[in-house]
């Protein structure tokens, strides 16, 4: 059987969960909101301090937003049964889990990453970040997102059935996140300092490209273990 | 590691009057009526009514053993389905009738021992879980599952399998709204749409069915294996399928002999 039919049913279907769920769809959002509006009120509203902060708080907040919301990926679906349906769906073996896990990641991006990149510009206001570098910012978290999406999913899949699976998944994966981190912030304050940030952006491409090719296939051997 | 119990597959002509299916409780009964013990490969020599046993088996299992944990649940198991066979796998809670039914499905690997497909690969697993979210109606919860298999995704073919199962009026409610049973009719209604070669393997589909929901599915399993398809399902009540008769594969009963 061919990979897309699966790929776009896992795809709809989880959107559509979201929609008819929007207030689950929209809690991500709000927890980078209140998380990120913290910062102004603990550090206080001197606004170089704030610009200096702005690029780490922004994709420190995104980051856990991303990964509060990963932890629930595949639990709803491991108990009603879908998720044994749809590894059934792709054949045996690893590669025929792999369309279940791109699918899950996919979405979980464009339920979590997309509206992150959409409303931080927002929050680029908010620490009085100048025009290029909420440019910059978004265009980080754009290529960032994907990558903690991608890496979330790893963590959903591999404390599939572990108790208190939220926290052990914080503990595996967030480690893994920090080069994205580093370079996605790196981005941000190499505008802002007036430096280039191609560095930053090239770097931030190739871990991308790294963890788009690696983590769907690392996921779909979590996965199959976790339904055995 | 402990020596392992030797799994005893047995197939046995589920026609006797007097033990019309009570099951593990009598396994003397169990024992004699085994027609031959699958310590190697077995063909099961009961013929099905249309006599289509001259094809090469749908699924044949060589010397399979499956292990949960420390525990050897089975090993040894071997045995052959043929098309238009419905075969009921039987044994006491723990010996491993879920366990083997997601083996054959292919949800896990087997400890040791080979599955073979025949011609057609095609085969529809329904578990103990329905797989079905709360959230998406009825009508949209068999879409996703027969899109997900590349089944048939016609409007027609939806609506009379719902109607098959008695809930074509029910299609746009939300699963959330159903009862247990209805819930299972749905799991069940795509079994109308998948391929008519492919082998089905139900975990316990009579599970909350009423008397029509029962009657709807041995209908259906009667239909399937006319046209030359084939079942393996768990149950712990007795079958009332009318034709053709159940070949029974038992499990464990011997082992403890």
């Amino acid at each position: 059987m061919s990979a897309a039919p699966v790929f776009t049913a896992v795809l709809g279907r989880d959107l559509r969960l979201a929609a008819r769920r929007r207030v689950d769809a929209l809690l991500p959002i709000a927890f980078f909101a209140v998380a990120v509006s913290l910062f102004p009120l603990g550090v206080g509203p001197e606004p170089n301090t704030l610009r200096q902060i702005a690029p780490g708080v922004l994709w420190v907040c995104a980051l856990l937003a991303a990964m509060l919301s990963v932890t629930q990926l595949y639990a709803g679906d491991q108990a009603d049964g879908s998720l044994e349906q749809m590894l059934l769906a792709g054949g045996s073996g690893t590669a025929a889990a792999m369309p279940v896990a791109i699918a899950k990641a996919v979405s979980h991006w464009l339920l979590t990453g997309l509206p992150l990149v959409l409303v931080a510009p927002l929050f680029g206001v908010m620490f009085d970040l100048g025009g290029r570098s909420i440019a910059a910012l978004c265009a980080s978290l754009l290529l960032g997102t994907p990558i903690l999406s991608l890496l979330g999913n790893l963590g959903a899949a591999l404390t599939l059935g572990v108790r208190n699976g939220g926290v052990l998944l914080i503990l595996l994966i967030v480690p893994l996140c920090i080069p994205a981190l580093i370079f996605g912030s790196g981005a941000v304050s190499a505008i802002e300092t007036g430096s280039s940030a191609r560095g930053h952006f090239s770097l931030l491409g190739a871990l991308f490209i790294a963890t788009g090719l690696l983590a769907p296939l690392a996921t779909a051997a979590a996965l199959r273990i976790a339904t055995e | 590691m402990k020596p392992r119990p030797r799994g005893v597959a047995a197939f046995a002509d589920n026609a006797d009057p007097r033990h019309p299916g009570r099951g593990p409780a009598s396994p003397d009964a169990g024992r004699a009526r085994s027609l031959r013990l699958a310590t190697t490969m077995t063909t099961p020599t009961v013929t099905t009514a249309r006599d289509n046993n001259a094809a090469a088996p749908v699924l044949a299992a060589q010397a399979l053993a499956c292990r949960r944990g420390a525990r050897v649940l089975f090993s040894d198991l071997s045995f052959a389905v043929n098309a238009g066979q419905i075969v009921w796998v039987r044994g006491a809670n723990g010996q491993g009738k879920t366990s083997l039914l997601r083996l054959l499905a292919g949800l896990s690997r087997p400890e040791a021992g080979r599955i073979e497909l025949g011609a057609s690969r095609a085969r529809v697993y329904v578990g103990h879980a329905n797989a079905l979210k709360d959230d998406l109606t009825v009508a949209e919860s068999l879409m996703f599952l027969s899109r997900l298999h590349g089944f048939d995704t016609s409007a027609a073919a939806h609506d009379s399998a719902l109607q098959r199962f008695g809930l074509h009026s029910r299609r746009t409610a939300p699963v959330r709204t159903l009862s247990q049973g209805q819930r299972r009719r749905v799991a069940l209604a795509r079994l109308c749409l998948a391929p008519a070669d492919a082998l089905w393997l139900l975990d316990e589909p009579f599970d909350a069915l009423d008397a029509q929901g029962v009657q709807a599915l041995n209908t259906l399993l009667g239909e399937h294996a006319a046209r030359g398809g084939s079942v393996m399902l768990t149950s712990h009540v007795p079958l009332t399928i009318a034709s053709p008769a159940p070949i029974t594969l038992a499990l464990g009963e011997a082992a403890s002999a």
